[in-house]
């Protein structure tokens, strides 16, 4: 990844050094940092107002969650639709993909502007979480 | 209600902007039922606050004369003030908004204290004089002095921001109608505003409601009467032209 880094302000915190990961067409093969991902925690990122939060934009199979989103494309079936690391490129930037998404990236901390003092330097979610999440997805196979 | 839909629809034809057409006020994503509520000052609970600032309007405090020494019969007098801000204030050349051409007549004119932002008098007043404005076009000044005010505000609206990267115009220009959790995403034009928020159980200002947004993408959230949110105030203002005045607007 190339991203350029544009003025951020000062940081609040040194920049974590992200966990390097390689790119192999729209796909991010291999799990970061080596990790494995747990699907029943990965569930709840994706439900967490505060972490994933990923109903405000995306619909998933939760009939307890009244309140989802339209923006993103359903989710049900996307471990259907996309392998293990297609889902992982999906979340650590999509823009890698399409320059003009409304997906944020997950695991990017380059290239933001007037990120707020308590979340600089951070992603929006650490390695562990995005595989969580990565293990979840994969297995929403029913449309 | 009907006089103001017919106000609005031929206000609507008169515009010269384009994209006035194409934007509809805050209320047209309400449901029915608080639509209604919105336009019913018994129900609509941002009249209280309308009330407190029109009280206050008349209320003298020690020897500085009241704002309606000035402004006598303010109905006729400030009606449609409210549709031209923020606007360039002549003394300073500064971009200025209502909540702050109040906060100047009280330190300058009645030298008083400043009342600060959403301080429940300066959300009424504030309420009070967007009132007296209810159903005109928004009517703001983008040439001349404004114009570099404009252009920043345009910047603020277009660039991505905060940690989730995201800018105003990605939502509230291009995913329109969209839901985001329970609720729908409008044009962003706060022609409500002050405006009572079922969220916050009370009236809120403008920027308030922008600092809700700036947290929501995870973005510095700037201080009250920061020069970025004004001039995204007067690039909202500038893209709800011709559009009915709401204030208080009554909004999830």
């Amino acid at each position: 990844m190339t991203a350029v880094v544009l003025a951020c302000g000062t940081s609040a915190r040194p920049a974590v050094a992200l966990e390097p990961y390689a790119i192999a067409g729209d796909a991010i093969p291999a799990p970061l940092a080596g990790l494995s991902g747990d699907a029943q925690r990965g569930r709840a990122v994706v439900l967490d107002r505060t972490r994933g939060n990923c109903l405000i934009c995306h619909r998933v199979p939760e009939p307890d969650e009244p309140f989802q989103g339209t923006i993103g494309p359903p989710l049900a079936d996307v471990g259907a639709r996309l392998d293990d690391g297609q889902l992982r490129l999906r979340l650590v930037d999509a823009s890698l993909l399409n320059p003009e998404t409304v997906m944020p990236p997950y695991f990017r901390t380059e290239g933001l502007r007037d990120v707020a003092p308590q979340f600089r330097g951070l992603p929006a979610l650490n390695a562990q979480e995005i595989e969580d999440v990565v293990a979840y997805l994969a297995r929403l196979r029913t449309p | 209600m009907t006089t103001r839909a017919a106000l609005f629809i031929g206000l609507s034809l008169a515009t010269t902007v384009a994209t006035a057409q194409e934007i509809r006020p805050g209320s047209a994503f309400l449901s029915p039922e608080m639509r209604r509520q919105q336009s019913d000052e018994a129900r609509n609970p941002g009249f209280l606050w309308v009330e407190q600032g029109e009280e206050l309007f008349s209320r003298r405090s020690g020897e500085a004369p009241a704002c309606i020494t000035c402004h006598a019969d303010p109905e006729r007098s400030l009606k449609g003030a409210a549709t031209r801000y923020p606007q360039v204030d002549a003394g300073s050349g500064k971009l200025i908004n209502l909540e702050g051409r109040i906060e100047q007549c009280r330190t300058q004119r009645q030298r008083q204290p400043a009342f600060g932002y959403e301080s429940p008098e300066l959300l009424g007043l504030t309420a009070y004089l967007a009132s007296l404005s209810r159903g005109l076009p928004m009517s703001v000044t983008t040439d001349g002095a404004a114009k570099p005010y404009l252009d920043a505000g345009k910047a603020v609206y277009e660039r991505r921001q905060g940690q989730l990267n995201l800018s105003c115009r990605q939502c509230h220009d291009d995913l329109v109608g969209e839901k985001l959790r329970g609720d729908t995403i409008s044009h962003g034009v706060g022609t409500g505003y002050p405006a009572y928020r079922l969220e916050w159980n009370e009236v809120g200002s403008l920027h308030r409601r922008l600092r809700a947004c700036s947290l929501g993408v995870r973005a510095t959230q700037f201080d009250y009467g920061a020069p970025e949110y004004l001039a995204l105030e007067l690039y909202l203002a500038a893209r709800a032209k011709g559009l009915p005045l709401e204030s208080p607007g009554l909004r999830r």
